[in-house]
């Protein structure tokens, strides 16, 4: 594709109009379709000057239970996956955001007033992360689990699995990075997961959305709301049908009501930690705060004339 | 029994592989002649058709790859581990795009079937990479200490069984890890680590880190006694890997050694017959045999002997043997003159030892190197047949009475590579896993791989781990 336009239509400058660009309605990303708001709402999103850049969907309480209901049926089959499966997705979605590399550090550059270069080194962190922990999805279980050896005629051994559907409340400022920072682990060990972007700077993620589409993701498995980070967290710490919630993008006060409601079918919390910098390499926390462990007993039985004991 | 269906020939096409009449040895990012401008052939075992004519490297051209993999090591080790990372993940994707081109180039070599290179190797090639790929950036938390280090110059020898795959056990844990490589193929399946050399470049690995030098045994001996190599990696016979850990006593050189095997296959009398049978046929047959966990000792427990043997015989008529490029082929052709000639003369020998031979009805090609599904009763632990590794696809059936006397049996070999399982009883399997002296136990299943599960024997089946979490070990200074 040319930008330039072709030569016989360059006859007489002052007769060229510009061309007009077409905007991009942004909406919601849930079950792997992209539905506005039931509610019909969208809010202003402006870029760090203050100028307009889109009208986001502003989901309601409903949007967010119907994310909860679209990741539960992808859990089955995303945590049934095998590790080496997912981890291929997972590099497919890198894959696919490096095409999409300009659109990213445009979208990143004007949602968080960063230069071009800035912008670039966070997009290009954020592609890297998604490598990250695409390797990591099959060799967690060989780091956190293992056998143990018990005082007994038992083999032993524990395996992580993922805790089940995850609210994730995606960094406030970190609207790009920040968010595939959080969301990366939760959904490489198994985990699905339902995402409030930044509430201010919600279109990279939301954009995002349109990568995980075209990944070979199942659909469910991720699930991007806008809006009122507030207003759709509440119903999701609620929720009987959430496993865990990660805290990322909340304030003190929304944190400490939120892990009170999460308190009602004992989620797994995983409370706002500062982050200066999200380039810098993670550890496993992510992970592991929303793995469980099973461990699995079986008699060793011995050997006899009569065969086994048991 | 006649055979219920007639298969039409169903043959993969050659088309998708374009093999050069002559290939060099790859150093330093380039492909060059070797020093003395010697070469030799490589045919096509099931056909004896020369493939093309490949450098045979000498003592000068090894320390040549030797010299560039030392060059390279600097910065590549340097290289921050996410960087090697997504060089090694575009390796195992140019892999995994270039998969039916590298199965049909490996069967043409090799001469194993085309529904293995394409099923199992080419799978397990791009896994394997893949795997390592995501450790390069992640050696902090593989339990080796804060700051893991490489070694330096690689120097790896693989076998000609596996010959992809065995590059790709061998290269990704290295690469990831840090060090540089020079590898040396098998001689008589040098092909397609010289098109993963042009993997490499397609990756755009700079230069050195990867070395690939062809040529026979001499080349071997002189990369594993080269004294710039810090690491030494061989999968081969347990009489070369002996003489290696005698080249490299009193040096610095880690060593690792992935060798022989008598592997046994152990079927209790509750056993599922039809589930044991297959995994016996795919224990004993699968890469015809040349496979060095393979289960070449069968154990059966006495009151089902009959009953398996029988079920067994039944299978084995069902084999189809021929052209390994046919997608509906069994059993490919044995890979070598020399390797057939071995069979023949141990099979010979377990006749005259008095144990019983059997064959299927079976038509072998006229040209190429074949030898029929073959399988040995009346076996005892004395036999040549129950003792040395055939490497072939003959197997050798014992019997036992109690758990005991299996474990006996089983461990009653100077290898401990794999051992083989058949029983409903779980705690049974357990009890038996633990007293076999084998570095892999397959329950109720057999021949089984994956990056994540690490593979290599106890006593004279060497050291060392290859794959999973554990294979890094061998490529980090701990």
């Amino acid at each position: 594709m040319s930008d330039k336009p072709e030569k016989t239509e360059k006859t007489d400058k002052s007769e060229r109009t510009e061309r007009l660009s077409v905007f991009k309605t942004y909406k919601l990303y849930v079950g792997g379709k992209f539905p506005r708001s039931e509610s019909g709402r969208v809010y202003e999103v402006t870029d760090a000057k203050g100028k307009w850049l889109a009208n986001a969907p502003q989901s309601s309480r409903k949007d967010a239970r119907d994310a909860v209901v679209a990741a539960r049926k992808a859990f089955g089959a995303w945590s049934g996956a095998t590790a080496y499966n997912r981890g291929q997705i997972l590099y497919r979605i890198a894959e696919m955001l490096e095409g999409r590399r300009d659109q990213y550090v445009r979208e990143v550059g004007e949602a968080e007033g960063l230069s071009r270069s800035k912008a670039a080194a966070q997009v290009d962190a954020a592609i890297d992360r998604w490598v990250w922990y695409a390797g990591w999805t099959d060799k967690i279980a060989q780091v956190v689990g293992g056998g143990n050896p018990v005082a007994g005629p038992f083999f032993n051994l524990s395996s992580p699995e993922p805790t089940g559907v995850v609210a994730v409340l995606a960094p406030q400022e970190s609207s790009f990075l920040g968010l595939v920072s959080v969301v990366a682990p939760v959904v490489a060990t198994g985990n699905t997961a339902v995402v409030i972007a930044s509430e201010k700077a919600p279109l990279p993620a939301l954009s995002l959305g349109e990568v995980l589409a075209t990944s070979d993701l199942p659909g469910g498995v991720v699930n991007i709301l806008s809006g009122r980070t507030a207003e759709i967290a509440a119903p999701l710490a609620a929720h009987q049908d959430v496993n865990a919630i990660d805290l990322a993008g909340a304030d003190e006060v929304l944190a400490k009501e939120l892990e009170i409601a999460a308190a009602d079918n004992l989620k797994r919390v995983l409370r706002p930690q500062p982050v200066d910098d999200w380039t810098a390499a993670p550890g496993t926390e992510r992970m592991t705060a929303f793995l469980e462990t099973k461990t699995v007993w079986h008699p060793t039985g011995s050997l006899g004339a009569s065969g086994s004991s048991y | 029994m006649a055979p219920v269906f007639d298969y039409a020939p169903a043959p993969e096409s050659r088309s998708v592989v374009d093999i050069a009449p002559s290939y060099g040895l790859f150093i330093d990012g380039e492909f060059t002649e070797a020093a003395g401008g010697k070469v030799f052939k490589t045919v096509s075992p099931s056909s004896e058709e020369v493939l093309s004519e490949v450098a045979e490297a000498s003592e000068e051209d090894v320390d040549r790859a030797v010299r560039a993999a030392r060059k390279a090591f600097e910065k590549w080790s340097a290289l921050p581990g996410s960087e090697r990372a997504k060089y090694l993940f575009r390796i195992a994707r140019i892999i995994q795009e270039r998969s039916r081109e590298l199965a049909v180039l490996e069967t043409l070599d090799n001469g194993k079937p085309i529904r293995e290179t394409r099923d199992a190797d080419l799978p397990l090639v791009a896994a394997h990479f893949f795997y390592y790929a995501g450790w390069a950036d992640k050696l902090e938390h593989a339990g080796y200490g804060a700051n893991p280090r490489p070694l330096g110059v690689a120097g790896q020898v693989i076998p000609w069984n596996f010959p992809l795959l065995m590059l790709a056990w061998k290269i990704a844990p290295a690469l990831a890890t840090g060090n540089t490589v020079v590898l040396k193929p098998a001689e008589t399946t040098p092909l397609s680590a010289l098109f993963f050399a042009d993997i490499c470049r397609q990756a755009g690995l700079p230069k050195g880190v990867v070395n690939i030098v062809t040529g026979d045994g001499r080349a071997g001996a002189a990369l594993v006694a080269h004294p710039d190599v810090n690491k030494v990696a061989f999968t081969g016979s347990t009489a070369v890997g002996k003489e290696i850990a005698r080249t490299v006593a009193g040096t610095r050189k880690k060593l690792t050694l992935e060798l022989g095997g008598k592997g046994a296959n152990i079927v209790f009398d509750d056993a599922p017959i039809d589930q044991a049978v297959e995994g016996i046929v795919n224990g004993i047959f699968f890469n015809q045999g040349q496979v060095c966990c393979a289960g070449s000792r069968l154990l059966v427990q006495e009151s089902i002997h009959d009953e398996l043997l029988d079920s067994l015989k039944r299978r084995l008529s069902t084999l189809r043997l021929g052209d390994p490029l046919d997608k509906n082929t069994d059993i490919g052709a044995i890979n070598s003159a020399e390797q057939l000639a071995r069979i023949t003369a141990l099979a010979e020998q377990g006749e005259a030892e008095g144990a019983e031979r059997w064959s299927p009805a079976c038509e072998l090609p006229e040209s190429g190197y074949w030898f029929a599904p073959t399988l040995f009763t009346n076996v005892t632990q004395a036999h040549t047949i129950a003792r040395d590794e055939i490497f072939g696809p003959v197997l050798s059936v014992l019997t036992f009475r109690t758990p005991d006397e299996a474990v006996a049996k089983a461990n009653n070999t100077p290898y401990g590579l794999s051992a083989g399982i058949w029983t409903e009883k779980g705690s049974r399997i357990l009890a038996v896993a633990i007293k076999l002296r084998a570095g892999v136990i397959w329950s109720n299943t057999f021949n089984k791989f994956d990056p994540t599960s690490p593979f290599g024997g106890y006593k004279e089946s060497g050291f060392g781990r290859e794959g999973g979490r554990h294979g890094l070990e061998a490529y980090l200074d701990v």
